[in-house]
């Protein structure tokens, strides 16, 4: 039998509202799911969508897209619930729901979990547990694998890390055929061997921020010049990979022509982020990059997107 | 029997805690609608005619 007392030493009804939380409009919400990195999800797993063989209904394709996206939000509300420390302190992040007290930690647990495990038991259900199977292991991967062991242990973070962020053509391509091919690996190693350069330029000009939330990301662990190096080597090893679609033989001489154009300009302005060490040049140099490092996976995905969709009228 | 303490007062939440609810609820009231008909439009294109034909 249980008893309930009131006493006068226990939180009062507004101090009890108060730590309730519930201060988070659907807006708040919807920031949790990082939606400027969930169009980069939703745009990669398109491509890998409609470039792969089958005649999945436009519909469950759709959904399928749409439960890859709210997956990659989940991952990103759980991202930022375990790293609300250091949001609280980068200058980036400091506004996001969290830190900026409107949504609480537990709140935001709940909101990734519950997204999670939904977005990918609909995926089962709307395409194939193959399909499932890799956007929980892609969410897993991020949420535990980046988020809670690499982020706070390694330089080399984002290298391992940036898998996650590469594999929803991959999730894409095995919800219309259930199974992993060539062709979405391809994919998945052009976004992997963007990632690095594309954070590292951005990663130079944050530095104090990363300092300060001790992040051990390159350039705080290794020194700004060897993160100037790896960019540069990074750039050298994406170029013939981005132009790899062409050689392999499903993409166009066009985007052949495209992609080493592209590579080339890449290359180009990660020997400007080695050339210039400090001072103002380089901050631009760094901003350039990572503006056009942006610019780079947009154009080669939407070359090979506008690619499939004439080649599927001729 | 165990005794447990707590406070009889009724939660009141301010008013923009109240608001930031009536956001939340509106937003969970157009998912569930959507997904009601994702689920519909799921099974009608899954089945298609064959829905209909099962044993009783």
């Amino acid at each position: 039998m249980t008893v309930y007392e009131q006493t006068d030493t226990l939180p009062s009804a507004g101090a009890r509202a108060q730590s309730f939380g519930g201060r988070g409009t659907a807006r708040d919400y919807i920031s949790l799911l990082k939606p400027r990195v969930m169009s980069l999800v939703v745009f990669t797993a398109l491509v890998g969508i409609l470039i792969a063989p089958g005649n999945q209904h436009p519909f469950l394709s759709l959904l399928a897209l749409l439960c890859i996206a709210i997956g990659g939000g989940a991952s990103g509300a759980l991202n930022m619930w375990w790293d609300a420390d250091i949001d609280a302190v980068m200058s980036r992040t400091q506004k996001r729901p969290i830190p900026a007290g409107k949504i609480t930690e537990g709140e935001a647990l709940a909101f990734g979990m519950i997204l999670s495990i939904g977005s990918v038991v609909v995926l089962g259900l709307v395409s194939n547990w193959m399909a499932a199977g890799l956007l929980a292991f892609t969410i897993f991967f991020y949420v535990a694998i980046y988020t809670m062991w690499l982020k706070r242990s390694t330089p080399q973070n984002i290298v391992i890390g940036g898998a996650a962020g590469a594999l929803p053509p991959v999730v894409g391509w095995a919800s219309v055929t259930g199974s992993v091919d060539v062709e979405p690996l391809v994919l998945f190693f052009i976004t992997f061997a963007w990632t690095p350069p594309h954070f590292w330029a951005l990663a130079l000009v944050k530095n104090a921020d990363y300092t300060a939330a001790k992040v051990p990301m390159l350039p705080v662990v290794a020194g700004e010049r060897a993160t100037r190096n790896q960019i540069l080597l990074y750039s050298l090893i994406l170029a013939p990979i981005g132009a790899a679609p062409y050689l392999i033989g499903f993409a166009s001489i066009a985007y052949g022509a495209l992609a080493t154009l592209l590579g080339a300009i890449f290359i180009y302005k990660a020997v400007q982020v080695r050339r210039f060490e400090s001072g103002d040049a380089a901050r631009a140099a760094c901003m350039s990059l990572f503006k056009f490092s942006l610019l780079y996976l947009s154009l080669l995905f939407a070359t090979l997107l506008v690619e499939n969709i004439i080649g599927g009228f001729l | 029997m165990s005794t447990n303490t707590t406070s009889d007062a009724p939660l009141s939440l301010d008013a923009e805690q109240q608001k930031a609810r009536r956001s939340r609820s509106k937003a969970l009231a157009v998912v569930l609608g959507l997904m009601v008909v994702m689920f519909y439009a799921v099974t009608i294109i899954k089945l298609g005619p064959g829905i209909m034909d099962r044993p009783l």
